[in-house]
């Protein structure tokens, strides 16, 4: 990835931050911490890795993404909304009675979301369908899928981890949003799920530990998916939730609570002089 | 009288999938180490390549059913039904119910009919379980013929739909000239003034059996077969209400949220009518040859006339 790229990714995982926050706010509820956590990995799947058309979301061919942790939808729909899926603008509806934007995906409401979600341990299911779907009728569209840290304490996941390896799906990439952290507290202490990578390996995966927020290992883990063959790729990413709004960092309290109108600022702030940062780079 | 003919709507759904298979290239069928007795293992045999055994693993069968749907394929995933419509509920419920994604759930081993495996196995809930998800249409066919008419029509239908099959072999009834079935729409399977009895699967049979037997006690009874359990066909259970007057509902479920409560809703709000469910009176099932659960649970044609003779009387 050239520094350019590197720069204009940059960029757009700051505005889809600053989206997470104006939902969120809009909303006076949701999820800021988990979506803050993943918002760099939604900005580089639809802006460098996956074959979208915004102007075609149900395009045939077209890459699929499931957001297994369907209550991160606000860092999602900043991505889909900067990508060019619907007015930006809207961001401030969700969970509004009239809006669109539901609390949690809805593949029928938004242009873009490949699966309603929403449910935890779901979606990653309906993901391993997707890829076996590829697979049962030749054709070649990769199928992308997050999970929680927290979420993977679902029973459901390991099917869905076991059938994917039993299938051979070299076509599904899966990523982990390690961020420690669940409503009740540390995921270690809550139910520990760990090693997470040394499970999934045994579960028959080609497993990558990654820095969650860095682009170039972002790139070099699904570049690596893809050389990878006959068998599916976990990527477990090290992440911190609340990413990029001080206050908000590896706080349990902010996986699902909206800032008020004076923490609004003190993060739309903090997010601007990022921004200005990478900018000036 | 010649032999009637018997066979198991299980057998039925696996013939029909392979019908089906060889005219739809997009269908594929999902099993979770059951084949052999949910009767995918035909189609398995026919199309080993569109047959995928999810093992014991019911969850995440049901939600990649509704993954490859997205992809156009259409899925008809199988087990027996305390597993689809019970283990699973909330994956139906959240990942094929609420977006309408079009999945077929064909369920095995419905009600008490299972035999000797016991309650643990003889689901009596699916009805109820199925009927509360929005858009799902819930069909429970009375014989062979409707059975195979019944996957059709659900291939057919876009959107999600719960199939109910027995494991025990039953009469086959509906092998008549100018049968035609329509989803959502009941069959007057017998004309009567007196009292209408409503069945619905294996229970469609011994209704028709006790119809005989009380017509020869001059008790002129009606018989319809309500094959979709919903949506209801509120027209008919309606017009057979007005013109009888009487009803009794007749299925292999728990009296409590299956067809009699159904159409006591109905008729509740619509035309309140005197009516009698039997059913599984909601207690847990055990172990004994299907014939006699049926018997001792009062699913049988002796018990439907007994109920009849009391509320013409």
């Amino acid at each position: 990835m050239t520094n350019a790229e590197k720069k204009t990714l940059a960029v757009t995982a700051c505005k889809v931050r600053m989206g997470v926050i104006e939902g969120v706010h809009g909303a006076k509820a949701g999820h800021p911490g988990g979506s803050l956590s993943a918002a760099d990995l939604f900005t580089y799947l639809y802006f460098k890795e996956m074959k979208v058309d915004p102007k075609n979301p149900r395009w045939a061919d077209r890459d699929r993404f499931v957001l297994s942790k369907g209550h991160t939808a606000p860092g999602l729909y900043a991505a889909l909304a900067n990508r060019g899926f619907f007015p930006v603008e809207d961001l401030p509806t969700l969970r509004h009675i009239d809006s669109y934007l539901q609390g949690h995906p809805n593949m029928n409401t938004v242009p873009g979301i490949d699966m309603s979600t929403g449910s935890l341990g779901q979606g990653v299911s309906t993901a391993v369908g997707m890829a076996l779907a590829a697979k049962t009728t030749g054709r070649d569209y990769r199928t992308y899928t997050l999970l929680g840290d927290g979420e993977i304490q679902e029973g459901q996941v390991w099917e869905a981890f076991m059938s994917a390896a039993h299938y051979k799906l070299d076509n599904l990439l899966v990523f982990i949003d390690n961020n420690g952290l669940q409503i009740d507290g540390e995921v270690a202490k809550v139910m520990s799920p760990y090693p997470i990578d040394e499970k999934m390996k045994a579960f028959g995966f080609n497993v990558i530990n990654i820095n969650g927020h860095d682009f170039d290992e972002i790139e070099a883990a699904c570049e690596a998916a893809k050389a990878c063959k006959g068998k599916p790729t976990a990527v477990v990413m090290k992440t911190t939730k609340g990413k990029g709004v001080s206050y908000m960092e590896n706080q349990a309290g902010w996986h699902g609570k909206a800032p008020n109108d004076e923490q609004y600022e003190i993060a739309m702030n903090e997010l601007r002089a990022q921004l200005a940062e990478v900018e000036a780079k | 009288m010649a032999e009637v003919k018997k066979i198991a709507t299980r057998e039925s759904y696996g013939n029909a999938l392979v019908e089906l298979g060889k005219e739809h290239q997009d269908l594929v069928v999902l099993d979770a180490d059951l084949a052999e007795a949910t009767k995918t293992g035909i189609f398995q045999k026919a199309f080993p390549e569109r047959h995928f055994d999810f093992g014991i693993a019911e969850a995440n069968m049901m939600d990649a059913a509704a993954g490859m749907s997205t992809a156009g394929l259409v899925p008809f995933v199988s087990t027996f039904a305390m597993f689809a419509a019970g283990r699973a509920f909330e994956q139906v419920r959240n990942t094929l119910g609420y977006p309408h994604l079009n999945v077929k759930i064909g369920a095995t081993h419905g009600g008490i009919s299972v035999g000797e495996d016991g309650a643990s196995h003889q689901c009596c809930e699916d009805f109820a379980l199925m009927r509360t998800i929005p858009g799902m249409v819930v069909v429970s066919p009375s014989d062979d013929v409707e059975a195979r008419a019944a996957v059709k029509a659900a291939y057919e239908h876009d959107g999600p739909v719960y199939l109910r099959f027995g494991r025990l072999a039953v009469p086959v009834i509906n092998d008549v000239p100018g049968y035609r079935f329509e989803l959502g729409k009941g069959v007057t399977l017998r004309d009567g003034k007196d009292i209408t009895v409503i069945a619905t699967g294996l229970m469609v049979a011994e209704a028709l059996a006790a119809a005989e037997t009380l017509a020869a006690e001059g008790i002129d009874v009606r018989v319809l077969n309500i094959h979709t359990i919903k949506p209801l066909d509120e027209e008919l259970v309606l017009k057979a209400a007005k013109e009888t007057g009487r009803i009794v509902t007749a299925e292999e479920h728990n009296v409590i949220g299956g067809l009699g409560e159904a159409v006591c809703s109905c008729l509740a709000e619509n035309c309140p009518t005197p009516v009698r469910r039997i059913g599984v009176n909601d207690e847990f099932g055990h172990s004994g040859p299907a014939a006699a659960l049926l018997k001792q649970f009062g699913l049988s044609a002796e018990h439907i006339a007994e109920v009849v003779r009391e509320m013409v009387k």
